[in-house]
């Protein structure tokens, strides 16, 4: 069992590291099923969470730990749950519930192969599912993409912050391959201030009236103001906390876009092109919603052409192309599911895009 | 000198009125609860995890808080609250087409865990809400809405017996079926639903109360009709009676 | 002398109540409820009431809400 460390440098799988940060970030209550590439999130939980006293369910599935989560953070208490693609599936009536009822739900969602069982190897088909999502009616979750096991491990720390700031559901993103894969890591302190829950949180109505958490009301009015309200704290989130990662923009002609752990892969290969006198730009979306749609549309007026990289049919270039609204033109290079595309090959694409 | 022998429980909202159809059984199983509340004095510590169907509407009348929970769910969001929160009284309150059609493998494996959760099960063999089609506990022969020349082993299979189910499962502390047909069902309906709080309160397991009730209007009967349904067909398939109690002797 | 308490607000007129009581106290009266239904009434001129609360352990709108035994 890994230790709890803080302000040590350890070497330690992706999986494990985003466990161990949330037990660091005070995650009381852990309800999850196993499914490759991310049981190893549930196998550290099950002893950690019993070894500090705190709550952990073997769920009976997917379905159940979504809605043992909407019960714990009723209570005010930090949840989380983990899982990845088909099994995320069966989460998405819980958190169009979850957003609704306002409830501040962690889900860590580690990326396999789809369409459904698809494969156990990385991919990055989940874009859609994590950022417009499965559920029902007018709802947004937050998600966070992280590219190294350290940025996954300060994205967990950051996901229960902003879930509990924005009382929202909000996801960390991560993929098979930066879940199984070792890296030299810290663990600092959890840094972000605790949210008080106190106003809302369900605690027995003792000298106060009863508070109910419910996602409907049975009136127009008072859903279409409750939607509304939903979409109010979207564009603070849009406003606030949006986060990205941008290198050599200032002279580029072509802005390359990738996220999660591709980046590595497609800033290798751009960092080589440069060194041959391209002018090639990079670009990341750390925050998959809210999405960069600002600071991309500034500089789809700088820059020649975007490409996006992705390791999927075409997901995050949708965001892309309504980001730059038309200012340039957008191109895609990408796979559908497997190994990430060599640095060989995406100089390749890279460079095609540049004629 | 007079003495009061019936008053309208604590544990309600001031000036609720029950939105159910003239008869419904729901107004009297939620009235039983909400005694119990007032006996056991948990109101100010509970907090229900409610339903989909007729039975979510328990949150406009009882003065608790509550989370409601997406249909069948009921029993994962209150196994949610209950570790999250361990010293709160946590109750669901169903319909039977919540507990034990889409909603069975919550039901059965928050009993098989043990959970320290308390249930109670409107048993009224259709899907009330939604105008009285087959559900999981309609009976053989049964005419509803969505078995137009009644119920059918071919078509449909087997009504589902629940608290029998419920009573197999090893972290069930109290597991029993009550009827509400008469002043005298209705008395022992509550002193069962008295034990499944107890069984939780007293940290023992899961405490379970199925209550066959009526549906009078998609069974399109009177609401005395009604109770002579719930007496002359259901009975005799779903039996009442205590079906798991560890605190009795001889443990079941 | 026992006695119960109607709330008519609540009385969806079911009647369960009627059959109930063991002295037949409780009468369909000509007053309707908002859907018109005509409500119940208690009508005990000889004081005969139990004070049993059979009607108000059967009513399911909690309409009986208060009972009396003297």
């Amino acid at each position: 069992m890994v230790e709890c460390l803080t302000g040590k440098k350890v070497l330690m799988k992706g999986n494990y590291a985003i466990a161990n940060a949330a037990v660091i970030a005070g995650c009381d209550c852990y309800f999850g099923y196993p499914i490759t590439p991310q049981s190893e999130i549930g196998e550290f939980m099950s002893g950690k969470m019993q070894e500090l006293g705190r709550a952990y369910v073997s769920a009976e599935s997917e379905l159940a730990a979504i809605n043992m989560c909407i019960g714990a953070c009723s209570t005010g208490k930090k949840a989380m749950t983990s899982s990845s693609s088909c099994a995320i599936s069966l989460m998405q009536e819980g958190l169009s519930y979850a957003t609704s009822d306002e409830l501040p739900i962690v889900l860590i969602s580690v990326m396999r192969g789809g369409p459904g069982l698809g494969n156990i190897f990385p991919s990055q088909g989940d874009y859609n599912q994590a950022t417009i999502g499965g559920g029902d009616g007018d709802y947004k979750l937050i998600v966070l993409s992280p590219s190294n096991v350290q940025e996954a491990i300060d994205l967990t720390y950051k996901t229960f912050y902003l879930a509990h700031k924005y009382r929202n559901p909000a996801m960390l993103l991560a993929d098979g391959l930066l879940g199984q894969m070792m890296e030299p890591v810290e663990f600092g302190k959890y840094p972000y201030a605790e949210i008080d829950n106190s106003s809302w949180a369900l605690s027995g109505a003792k000298g106060r009236n009863p508070r109910i958490i419910r996602s409907y009301s049975p009136t127009e009015g008072p859903q279409c103001e409750h939607i509304r309200h939903l979409f109010d704290k979207y564009k603070q989130l849009e406003e606030n906390e949006v986060m990205y990662e941008e290198l050599y923009t200032d002279d580029a002609d072509l802005l390359v876009l990738s996220f999660g752990s591709l980046s590595r892969n497609v800033k290798a290969a751009i960092k080589q092109l440069r060194d041959q006198g391209m002018k090639i730009g990079f670009f990341r979306p750390i925050t998959l919603f809210p999405f960069p749609n600002k600071r991309l549309n500034e500089l789809s007026r700088k820059v020649k052409k975007f490409l996006t990289i992705e390791v999927n049919m075409g997901q995050m270039v949708r965001d892309v192309r309504l980001a730059v609204n038309g200012n340039v033109p957008v191109e895609f290079y990408g796979k559908p599911v497997g190994s990430w595309p060599s640095v060989e090959d995406l100089q390749t694409a890279i460079e095609r895009a540049m004629i | 000198m007079e003495t009061q022998v019936f008053k309208v429980p604590d544990s309600f909202k001031k000036d609720f009125k029950y939105t159910f159809c003239p008869g419904c059984d729901h107004g009297v199983a939620i009235r039983l609860v909400a005694e119990v509340m007032d006996e056991l004095g948990i109101r100010e510590n509970t907090i229900a995890a409610t339903s989909i169907g007729c039975s979510v509407t328990i949150y406009d009348f009882l003065n608790i808080d509550a989370i409601e929970a997406p249909h069948g769910r009921a029993l994962a969001v209150a196994t949610g609250v209950k570790r999250a929160t361990p010293d709160k009284f946590v109750f669901t309150y169903q319909g039977d087409g919540d507990f034990a059609s889409i909603g069975l493998a919550e039901s059965l494996h928050s009993a098989l865990r043990g959970e320290c959760l308390s249930s109670i099960c409107i048993n009224n063999t259709t899907y009330g809400m939604t105008g009285g089609q087959l559900g999981p506990t309609t009976l053989l022969g049964q005419v509803t809405t969505t078995s137009p020349t009644g119920r059918n082993v071919e078509y449909y299979g087997y009504p589902i017996k629940i608290a029998e189910h419920v009573a197999l499962c090893d972290g069930t502390a109290f597991s029993a079926r009550v009827s509400l047909d008469t002043i005298a069902n209705i008395r022992k309906a509550k002193q069962a639903i008295k034990k499944a709080f107890e069984v939780q309160l007293n940290g023992l397991g899961f405490g379970f109360v199925e209550i066959l009730s009526t549906c009078p209007t998609n069974w399109r009967m009177s609401p005395e009709k009604a109770h002579e349904r719930v007496r002359n067909e259901m009975m005799p398939i779903f039996v009442p009676g205590i079906y798991k109690d560890i605190t009795s002797k001889g443990n079941n | 002398m026992s006695r119960i308490v109607i709330d008519s607000e609540k009385c969806k007129a079911c009647y369960l109540c009627v059959k109930e009581c063991p002295k037949k106290l409780i009468k369909i009266s000509d007053k309707t409820n908002k859907l018109g239904d005509r409500i119940v009434e208690f009508v005990d001129p000889e004081g005969v009431c139990l004070g049993c609360a059979m009607c108000a352990n059967r009513c399911p709108d909690l309409a009986i809400r208060e009972v009396y035994k003297g």
